[in-house]
């Protein structure tokens, strides 16, 4: 299965690998995991106290897919309000990346990120 | 005919492998398609088909977590078709953990004996979990299968670990 363009550069030249200190209060962390595949990917958010996403980084071990699905969400993300990158639907994804339909779990896993990141975020303010 | 049927097994989780790869073997000669070579078209497909089914019974049946799926799968849980994500934050954290830890395992002073160290922990923990899996499945009510399918998602992540570490292994072979 041949991976297109968007992809083989976004797993080449992946965008803003790594993390931040889980433990700094303007941090939100989302895990998630996908049994289909094994994949896990961690998403982190940076937002700042008028609910607008910073910064972002993820950490993904899985494949291309996966990877480069995550990878385009923390550039994505950056500059949008939390309501707004809760609505990145993963077809937007898939889209953007042309996903086989074997692939589309990994878009999934993207956007279950992003949720589990910003519940994470309202968990703090409460 | 489903796969323990096709083997005259009951469909329990327990299962005796000699007994399988036995019956297998019997099963295997019957089918083959060799036997069917001065036999008309049609009988030459039935062979090669119900071959290509045999296998694929097999390679289910022999493998713990592929049969656990299986085993749901006639309970009308199927696992394999689903795109559910897993969220439970402690354990994808340590999923995450053993990740790094393998990743960096080069660095390690001995990284031959730290890949063998992680690699027991993996296996004895997927061992805790499929004894814990077994005892689900032979429960066999709703909530035991709910919970069943549970395990079974989080010890395909330990089953991808695990062929991870194997191929970390072969890399650290070849340097």
């Amino acid at each position: 299965m041949a991976y297109s363009e968007k992809v083989i550069d976004h797993y080449e030249n992946p965008r803003n690998v790594g993390g931040f200190d889980k433990n700094d209060p303007s941090i939100a962390t989302g895990m998630v995991g996908a049994p289909a595949c094994g994949d896990v990917m961690k998403l982190q958010l940076k937002i700042d106290d008028n609910g607008i996403i910073e910064d972002a980084k993820f950490k993904t071990y899985g494949c291309g897919s996966a990877i480069a699905s995550s990878s385009l969400v923390t550039e994505w993300v950056k500059g949008k309000s939390i309501d707004e990158a809760t609505a990145i639907k993963n077809t937007d994804i898939a889209e953007e990346l042309a996903l086989p339909p074997v692939k589309i779990h990994c878009s999934i896993l993207a956007e279950d990120a992003i949720k589990a990141a910003v519940e994470d975020y309202k968990k703090r303010q409460n | 005919m489903n796969y323990f049927e096709l083997f005259n097994s009951p469909a329990k989780y327990d299962i005796d492998l000699a007994d399988l790869s036995a019956t297998y073997q019997t099963l295997q000669r019957l089918t083959h398609p060799d036997r069917f070579a001065n036999k008309g078209e049609q009988e030459k497909l039935l062979a090669v088909q119900k071959n290509a089914e045999l296998n694929d019974a097999f390679t289910t049946l022999k493998s713990p977590l592929l049969r656990a799926e299986y085993i749901l799968q006639l309970r009308g849980i199927d696992l394999q078709h689903e795109q559910q994500t897993v969220k439970d934050m402690g354990f994808l954290m340590q999923q995450m953990e053993w990740r790094e830890q393998l990743e960096d395992i080069e660095q390690a002073p001995e990284p031959f004996d730290a890949l063998e160290q992680l690699s027991d922990d993996i296996t004895e923990i997927t061992t805790q979990e499929l004894t814990e899996l077994a005892i689900k499945l032979n429960d066999n009510i709703e909530q035991s299968n709910r919970e069943a399918a549970d395990l079974i998602r989080k010890l395909k992540f330990l089953y991808k670990l695990q062929s991870e570490i194997e191929a970390k292994e072969d890399a650290l072979d070849d340097l």
